[in-house]
């Protein structure tokens, strides 16, 4: 008899608080940001397809599905430990196939020597080059992400990437690369 | 409480904060005799951007012949601080010069050649500023490119806008950094503008209140300001005087607050948030100038110190004079000779050594130290952290600058923010204490500049998306819209050709139709031809 009211009882405290647990899963669920929206955020959104997908969303989208996470240069070591972080993986060194961690660059035009064939403005993957056909084009600089994509389709070959240049912004504390006069003193 | 706090501030009472240090002040080499006006110099060179902030339009072109506190930017578009020309003169040229910047990097800059005139742009005085509101003041102080004098250059006007409920105004006059004698003898000399600034700033802010906190070892400025403040009955009921007790840095902004109010200004946070408002004497002195003389900011005071040079003193200097022509005037000779020599722009804690002596002189260019090398020692080689703690028992700002100094060796940037790396004000106590000879200060000024760095390119990346998904909308829309227009064509194509069968034309369906019938009829005749070939065969076979 006292085995059939334990019984009875657990089974009733078990079906409450299952309806309990049921219903909070369902009131207080949690929307989670999707995975591939994390990992796009982290990426550098150069969009230049050095990993072998047309631009950073598909590689977000490609790396949630399992890809490897060292492939994309412009992101370099920091990228990598932050993915490997998000995906619970090992960080891994930087994927040489797929290109070499560099400065960064953005595109300049040399404009006289442009002859308006709108090629890199096709090739641009975020808009930032300014142009019609017969007409000089230019490179809108602070809107370039230096990806490299123009350079190739450009006939005449007028497009240079160039560093972009350190200003008293952006300058990063290097003291020791400082060339200090060190003027002598009479006394 | 803010009853009990306000009645102990009224009462004098001071508190302390954490930390702290006692260097060596060294401050007689420069504070004995009166301010010198140097000589103008033959070129000057203006920065665009003297402060932090924005930077102006430019005004003027090549060629152009401009006057003495001339405006040479306006504010424009980015609300921008102008900055005026140090004397009247032709300008040489727009472009790029070394400015002073521990980096020693270029910037925009406008280059003067004086005529030797030093003839003057037509100035606004308005003694009776009473009359002006708020706003004009506002202007006039922004017009006249005040940007904060005690060290960071906040433009000051925007500083002066914010507007909460104040409790007090306080006028920073601790000047703790050894060496540095400017405010010192600013004070001595021109106290009157300076109580004359502070009551304009009071207007200003709508603050009845003001504070001046000297520290204790300036009993000369001390001794004036109490004369100035006993003769004026009206003013003394409005302005105290605070003697701060010598240690380093109780001239920093929250740091000050702390020793007049016992309040904390929360991180990240500002001293308005605890209704508080804080101006250096310099400042003050230069809002006096601009209202009531209608003078805009070109000229500041510069101590020239140190051991190497012959006449160490405080100069009035314009700005946009070279660091050089200065050196060579208070009598440092550049030759060869035996000791190396650097030039360090601001004090031993906090300044920066010049990577060129042709940089100008700027707004926030309080002193130019020239040590021996007995003085100030070279870096010495850093050596590992002993863990001795002595950093965090000096820090001002209650920070943990060893686990700071590690996390930032690491490159461990959230862990930085967490350890609250933002609110170290870079005065170099830790290092100074530090017996491994660890430039902490270095260590936190890279990690926060690749942090500031890592936001930027944070947001650029933003914006890089947004501009990324936008064109792949338009491409696909591009290609729905082609689609769409051949779909149509071909429509149209095929209501015209119905229109003209309607109209008795040829249809041309029945010149295909007719094709293929003749095909199929071709066909069914040359398969009928093939069985009767097969069947005479097979009969002659059989």
């Amino acid at each position: 008899m006292s085995m059939l009211t334990a019984i009875i009882v657990l089974g009733v405290l078990a079906l409450v608080f299952g309806l309990i647990l049921g219903f909070a899963a369902v009131r207080f669920k949690v929307e989670s940001d999707p995975i591939v929206d994390q990992i796009d955020a982290i990426l550098p959104q150069t969009q230049c397809g050095q990993c072998g997908y047309p631009g950073c969303r598909p590689y977000a989208e490609a790396i949630a599905n399992g890809d490897a996470i060292n492939k994309c240069p412009p992101g370099g070591e920091a990228t990598i430990k932050q993915l490997a972080e998000l995906m619970g993986v090992e960080p891994q060194p930087l994927d040489a196939a797929h290109g070499t961690e560099d400065v960064k660059k953005v595109a300049v035009i040399r404009e006289d020597e442009c002859i308006g064939c709108t090629k890199c403005i096709q090739a641009c993957p975020v808009d930032a080059i300014l142009g019609a056909a017969k007409q000089m084009h230019t490179v809108i600089a602070h809107e370039c992400t230096g990806c490299d994509l123009c350079v190739e389709p450009c006939p005449v070959d007028c497009i240079d990437m160039v560093p972009v240049p350190v200003r008293p912004e952006n300058w990063q504390w290097n003291l020791e690369q400082i060339p200090v006069t060190v003027v002598e003193s009479a006394k | 409480m803010s009853a009990i706090n306000i009645s102990a501030i009224e009462a004098g009472q001071l508190w302390s904060f954490h930390g702290g240090i006692h260097p060596p002040e060294r401050k007689q080499l420069s504070n004995q005799t009166p301010i010198q006006t140097l000589p103008l110099s033959k070129t000057f060179v203006v920065p665009v951007k003297q402060h932090s902030g924005n930077s102006g339009e430019i005004l003027v072109a090549v060629g152009d012949d401009v006057r003495a506190g001339q405006p040479l930017t306006q504010p424009g578009l980015q609300r921008g601080l102008p900055v005026h020309a140090p004397t009247s003169g032709t300008v040489l040229a727009i472009d790029e010069q070394p400015i002073a910047h521990p980096s020693g990097l270029t910037d925009l800059t406008i280059t003067l050649a004086a005529d030797g005139q030093d003839a003057w742009y037509p100035t606004t005085p308005c003694p009776d500023y009473q009359q002006l509101s708020r706003a004009e003041l506002l202007e006039r102080i922004q017009a006249a490119g005040i940007a904060g004098l005690g060290g960071a250059g906040f433009p000051s006007a925007q500083k002066l806008a914010l507007q909460r409920p104040l409790e007090y105004l306080i006028i920073n006059g601790v000047e703790c950094e050894p060496y540095i004698t400017a405010d010192d003898r600013l004070m001595r000399e021109h106290a009157a503008e300076i109580i004359s600034g502070t009551e304009i700033l009071m207007q200003v802010s709508g603050c009845n209140k003001a504070l001046i906190a000297i520290e204790e070892n300036k009993p000369e400025a001390i001794a004036i300001f109490t004369q100035l403040l006993s003769e004026r009955a009206a003013t003394a009921s409005r302005i105290a005087l605070r003697q701060v007790p010598v240690k380093y840095p109780s001239g920093g902004e929250k740091q000050l607050i702390e020793i007049l109010t016992g309040r904390q200004v929360p991180s990240r946070g500002l001293p308005i948030d605890v209704g508080l408002l804080m101006h250096n004497v310099g400042t003050a002195f230069a809002i006096h100038q601009a209202i009531v003389l209608g003078i805009p900011l070109i000229q500041r005071v510069v101590t020239v110190t140190g051991e190497q040079v012959d006449k160490p003193g405080n100069y009035w200097v314009r700005l946009g004079t070279p660091v050089a022509d200065l050196l060579a005037y208070a009598g440092f000779h550049e030759t060869t000779g035996k000791a190396a020599q650097r030039v360090i722009m601001g004090g031993p804690m906090m300044g920066f050594a010049l990577a060129n002596l042709q940089v100008p002189v700027v707004k926030i260019t309080n002193c130019l130290l020239l040590p021996s090398t007995t003085e100030l020692a070279p870096a010495q080689q850093e050596m590992n952290c002993i863990r001795c703690g002595a950093c965090a028992d000096v820090c001002p700002a209650q920070l943990l600058p060893q686990q700071l100094q590690w996390l930032a060796k690491a490159k461990d940037y959230d862990g930085l923010e967490q350890q609250n790396l933002f609110d170290c004000i870079e005065c170099g106590a830790c290092a100074y204490v530090c017996p491994s000879e660890i430039p902490l200060v270095h260590y936190y000024r890279k990690a926060k500049a690749e942090i500031r760095n890592i936001a930027r390119e944070k947001a650029k990346a933003e914006i890089a998306r947004e501009r990324f998904e936008a064109r792949q909308e338009r491409l696909e829309r591009e290609k729905q819209e082609r689609l769409e227009r051949h779909r149509q064509a071909a429509e149209a194509r095929k209501a015209a050709q119905a229109e003209a069968v309607a109209a008795g034309a040829d249809n041309p369906q029945d010149a295909v139709q007719a094709a293929i019938a003749r095909a199929k009829a071709r066909k069914a005749a040359q398969a009928a031809a093939a069985a009767k070939a097969n069947d005479s065969a097979e009969g002659e076979s059989s």
